[in-house]
């Protein structure tokens, strides 16, 4: 790890202020990413402003027709949630698939959608569910969120503060983990909600993206027999030693199928 | 059996340090005024260095200093210990391995410079600074591509790739029983490359007393012994008497820990030049591409059958990967190790092996737990199976037929090794009974009306421990004995060490070796100390591997108590008034049978050392006896394994449904501990068939070469094992002691790959090789759906 300065603002003022006044500054959430990233050299900092003492950025709330989780919210914290299994359990399941324990205890929704990881499990939850992510300036549509492998629409100095998640009808994630890491190979949120279908597939592309043939399909006739034979081009999708990029685009049928009929049976 | 003696399942006197967190590991020794070494290592698989500029280096923050080969000329190469002779008998090609690269780099991760500073950050910072001018290289990494004379070479003073081509057996006379055959069956398959991951980094503390001229090593070894051979006769050129080797608590090693790594050696060095200890300790990322690999064959295998299914001759043709160095045991692997073993459990009268062994621009690749038999078992498990579907036999009857009858020990195979007992019969019967094979049919119908496809597979593994006598293995190439010495040391007071040089690792010899001392000795466990790991205090010892433990250092350590008890016998005749002759020990105590007369082992272990009633004309006081051990054969545990497999077709994930394991480990010192060690070699073994493979890519990069992407068992990838056993006493040592430690990944894979396939073969799936992940599983359906 290369020497950085370490700062631990309480409020989130304090937290921007940091950031604007550093010459190369980095967010600090759960560390899951980050840290072994700088200890293996790879990503460094010329402060590295930790999050973690930042209260207003933790918490779930429930009103209305939306889930509030604040960025510096644990995984754990919204797998265990009531909150959360009462009006959405396809999240509280997702969040309780991620990684393993100790991902879990640390990792932080803010932290995970900041990265944007393909392969990470909640692009799918916020792309599925019609999640509006909340920063220090302004709230973004989370399709328009996610920009690509690695990138969001966030601009310099600008930090999540919390992600809100409308509450569907009925919803489930089905995941097919990778075998070592975990991560997903594929993942699908499918949700039931006001706004429509919604078919949120993560880990089978540079990032996340929708399916609108089996939307429109499921929106005929919400079954999983209704998108059975509706198979994705593998053209674009990723590929690595442990999934072809065919394999992953006939998961994602499988992933959805699987996902809609769970949704079907809690509805 | 008393309560701690041989047969109780005493729980592990050493755990209490361990789960306490208050085991003393190497990185957990911190030397007053220690400095720190980083490795800078190759980012190539292949490459010319043009040169090394490290003048930025050396003038960094917190630099001690900066070597590379130039400023370690003097040094010797990392020595092999083991010399092959290929069939036309030349001797191996043994290219020098140098501590640090000279003049090329031939795998990622060879070492290339050695940066020491006050800290470990300023040295991997000063390494950054180091300027190495590589001519980068084609890459030598597929084997069937290495062996042809357009590929180039990894060692240009060797002029090929080929290390050595090996056989064994008549091929004319198994040739001709080929051409006689009812049925030949033929197989083309991979043993992937495995990395050990033991959790324990490797560490290594080098320290030098200038005052002395004494040199220490602290290290994560398996036998410190053998690097202090190694590396002071063959690498720094240290007398033993100035060298002291020290293993304390290693945290695994699965034969990872066996070798000498040049990293002891730089660390070693360092210390004398700078007259300070310079420690270094290995990350994570490090592991993978600088502890030596296991497996990695590719193989060709064919069975002879007769008419009615029994086996008339044996073909395999195999290239190994020996990776870009000869690591300390790699040539005896395939060799001697492997092709011994393809006899099996059955009664084959013909064999031949012939087995190349190839350079590539890979990790060196040695022993792990296993080593090279579970390559045996893996193709001839896998052979039996393939000519059993083609027959229409049922798995365990074309065993039934070709097993070696009990009647027929001690069994010579067509390979050299004698058998001494077994009855593979009885633990086949009882394997399936417990995993109620008779039953399978049901059971694959209730998979099958879920949409999943079930399948079950059979494995009757045999292995050989104990790698003996010296005699034998040194006219194959060793170049080091395979004995073993233990030390029983009886204090005055009665409380007994044990110095023994078979190491510790996770085996849980604290608790077995007292178990064997309190049962010969009568006294309590806790007045057992083993004490092992360090050549200053252990007289002597060839460490641990290849399931030696018990069956050769346990033996030392029986030898040595029965010269106490001998010794014993003297002192109480001299105290009871009695000829020596009419003392016998028993239950603690040396009585004369028949009268009042005893007298306590501690009584004796008094008068010992406090010999003021003692016959000092004739016997020495003090009561400490030491015993040598060579072995006169190896051991040969064998045991049927039963796996379940349930097949998801749709997204080729394969669930084990279960798991039977019976096993011979003749006498079982302690069940619990067995039970564990078989519990892990199954996961280790199922991790091999189902998750874990080193893959490179076309330039030679590990893919596989982090946790993200190198697939460890976790628990919830394997199911509750059962675990049972069957006993024939081994007959040539005392405890009747077969060894448990490799078994399990000995004997499972190719259980797992048989019920995979038996699965598969509905939708027309003949074939697959490990790992059988789901991707894998996947595509072959979809091929077997196309074709």
């Amino acid at each position: 790890m290369y020497s950085f300065d370490y700062k631990s603002p309480s409020s989130l003022s304090e937290a921007v202020a940091m950031l604007q006044s550093s010459d190369d500054g980095l967010l600090l959430a759960g560390g899951h990413t980050l840290l072994p990233t700088m200890k293996q050299r790879l990503a460094s900092a010329s402060d590295l402003i930790d999050l973690g003492g930042v209260s207003e950025l933790r918490g779930i709330s429930v009103s209305g027709d939306a889930v509030t989780v604040g960025a510096m919210t644990t995984h754990a914290e919204v797998a265990a949630s009531s909150d959360v299994r009462g009006a959405i359990s396809a999240l509280a399941d997702l969040a309780g698939g991620i990684g393993d324990p100790q991902v879990r205890n640390a990792g932080t929704i803010g932290g995970s959608i900041a990265n944007s990881d393909p392969s990470a499990d909640y692009p799918a939850a916020l792309v599925g569910l019609c999640a509006t992510v909340n920063t220090n300036s302004r709230s973004i549509a989370a399709e328009d969120f996610f920009t690509g492998m690695f990138e969001t629409a966030l601009a310099e100095n600008e930090i999540i503060t919390s992600v809100s998640f409308h509450i569907p009808k009925c919803a489930a994630y089905c995941k097919f983990p990778n075998p070592a890491s975990r991560y997903a190979i594929v993942g699908v949120m499918f949700a039931d909600c006001s706004h429509g279908m919604r078919v949120a597939v993560t880990g089978a592309g540079p990032s996340v993206f929708r399916v609108s043939e089996m939307e429109s399909a499921l929106a005929q006739s919400c079954a999983a027999s209704s998108i059975a034979d509706i198979s994705i081009s593998a053209d674009g999708l990723n590929s690595d030693i442990h999934a072809s990029a065919e394999y992953r685009a006939h998961l994602v049928t499988v992933m959805a199928k699987r996902a809609v009929e769970k949704a079907c049976a809690s509805c | 059996m008393s309560g701690t003696g041989i047969g109780a399942s005493v729980r592990r006197k050493e755990d209490l340090r361990f789960v306490r967190g208050a085991g003393k590991y190497t990185d957990d020794m911190n030397l007053q005024g220690q400095a720190y070494a980083y490795i800078l290592r190759s980012p190539h698989a292949h490459a010319a260095i043009k040169s090394i500029d490290a003048s930025s280096a050396a003038s960094s923050d917190g630099v001690v200093a900066v070597y590379t080969s130039e400023d370690m000329a003097a040094v010797g190469g990392i020595p092999c210990g083991w010399q092959v002779h290929g069939k036309d008998g030349s001797p191996m090609h043994e290219p020098k391995h140098p501590a640090l690269a000279e003049g090329k780099v031939r795998h990622v991760g060879d070492p290339v410079a050695v940066v020491i500073a006050e800290s470990r950050e300023q040295a991997r910072d000063a390494a950054e600074m180091i300027d190495v001018d590589y001519d980068v290289l084609e890459a030598v990494l597929d084997m069937n591509q290495a062996i042809t004379d357009d590929s180039p070479n990894v060692h240009d003073d060797v002029g090929t790739n080929v290390c050595y081509d090996w056989a064994l057996g008549d091929p004319d006379v198994v040739n001709e029983a080929f051409s006689n055959a009812a049925h030949v069956a033929k197989l083309d398959l991979i043993n992937n490359r495995l990395i050990p991951n033991a959790i324990e980094p490797r560490c290594a503390i080098g320290d030098f007393d200038q005052a002395s001229g004494q040199y220490t090593l602290h290290t994560t070894s398996q036998n410190p012994h053998v690097i202090r051979l190694l590396m002071g006769a063959f690498v720094l050129g240290i007398p033993e008497h100035k060298l002291r080797v020290n293993a304390p608590d290693v945290g695994g090693g699965f034969g990872s820990k066996i070798y000498h790594y040049a990293e002891e050696a730089i660390v070693t060095w360092s210390a004398a030049q700078l007259n300070r200890p310079v420690k270094w300790t290995a990350d994570r990322s490090e592991s993978f591409i600088s502890d030596a690999h296991g497996r990695d064959h590719v193989t060709s295998v064919e069975l002879a059958l007769d008419e009615n299914g029994k086996f008339l001759a044996l073909r395999e043709s195999t290239l190994a990967n020996m990776g870009a160095y000869l690591s300390t045991f790699a040539p005896c692997i395939p060799t001697y190790l492997h092709a011994t073993l393809l006899a099996g459990q059955y009664s084959t009268p013909l064999v031949y092996c012939e087995i190349k062994a190839v350079f590539t621009n890979t990790v060196p690749v040695d022993a792990y737990r296993g080593a090279g038999r579970p390559e045996a078992t893996y193709l001839l498990e896998r052979i039996v199976q393939v000519a059993a579907d083609q027959m229409g036999l049922d798995p365990t009857e074309i065993r039934r037929r070709n097993f070696i009858q009990p009647d027929q020990f001690p069994y010579q195979t067509p390979v050299a090794l004698v058998y001494d007992t077994g009855d593979y019969e009885s633990s086949l019967n009882k394997a399936l009974e417990s995993s109620d094979y008779a039953g399978f049919a049901a059971r694959k119908e209730a998979s099958k009306a879920a949409g999943k496809l079930r399948g079950i597979g059979v494995s009757s593994y045999i292995e050989a421990c104990g790698i003996a006598p010296s005699n034998v293995v040194g006219s194959l190439g060793a170049r080091a004995g395979l004995y073993e010495a233990a030390t029983i040391r009886v204090n005055p007071t009665g409380s007994i060490s044990v110095l023994t040089g078979s190491h510790s690792h996770g085996q849980g010899h604290e608790t077995t070796f007292a178990q064997v001392v309190s049962e010969k000795l009568g006294v309590d466990i806790d007045s057992v100390e083993i004490v092992h790991g360090d050549t200053d205090k252990i007289p002597f010892g060839m460490g641990t591997y290849g399931s030696r433990s018990i069956a050769v250092g346990g033996t030392a350590i029986v030898n040595a108590l029965d010269k106490i008890i001998a010794k014993g016998k003297k002192i109480a005749a001299h105290l009871l008034e009695a000829s020596e002759s009419d003392i016998e020990f028993e239950n603690g105590s040396f009585v004369v049978p028949g009268t009042d007369k005893a007298k306590a082992f501690g009584e004796i272990a008094l008068t010992a050392y406090v010999p003021h009633q003692y016959p000092l004309e004739e016997l020495e006081p003090g009561l400490e006896e030491t015993a040598f051990y060579d072995p006169k054969n190896f051991t040969f545990p064998a045991g049927t394994y039963i796996c379940e497999v349930e097949v998801d077709p749709e997204t080729g994930v394969v669930d084990i449904a279960s798991f039977h394991a019976t096993d011979d480990f003749g006498t079982v010192i302690n069940p619990m501990i067995v039970e564990g060690q078989v519990h892990g070699g199954l996961v280790q073994g199922i991790g091999q068939a189902l998750l874990e493979s080193a893959a490179y890519d076309e330039n030679g990069q590990l893919l596989s070469g982090s946790y993200m992407d190198y697939t460890m068992p976790r628990a919830s990838d394997v199911p509750s094992f059962s675990v049972d056993t069957t006993v024939t006493v081994c007959g040539h040592n005392p405890l009747g002691v077969k060894g448990c430690g490799e078994a399990g990944a000995i004997g499972s894979p190719p259980a797992v790959i048989n019920a995979i396939l038996n699965a598969l073969a509905e939708v027309g799936v003949t074939n697959i090789d490990m790992p059988a992940t789901p991707h894998r599983v996947w595509q072959a359906i979809r091929n077997a759906q196309a074709s």
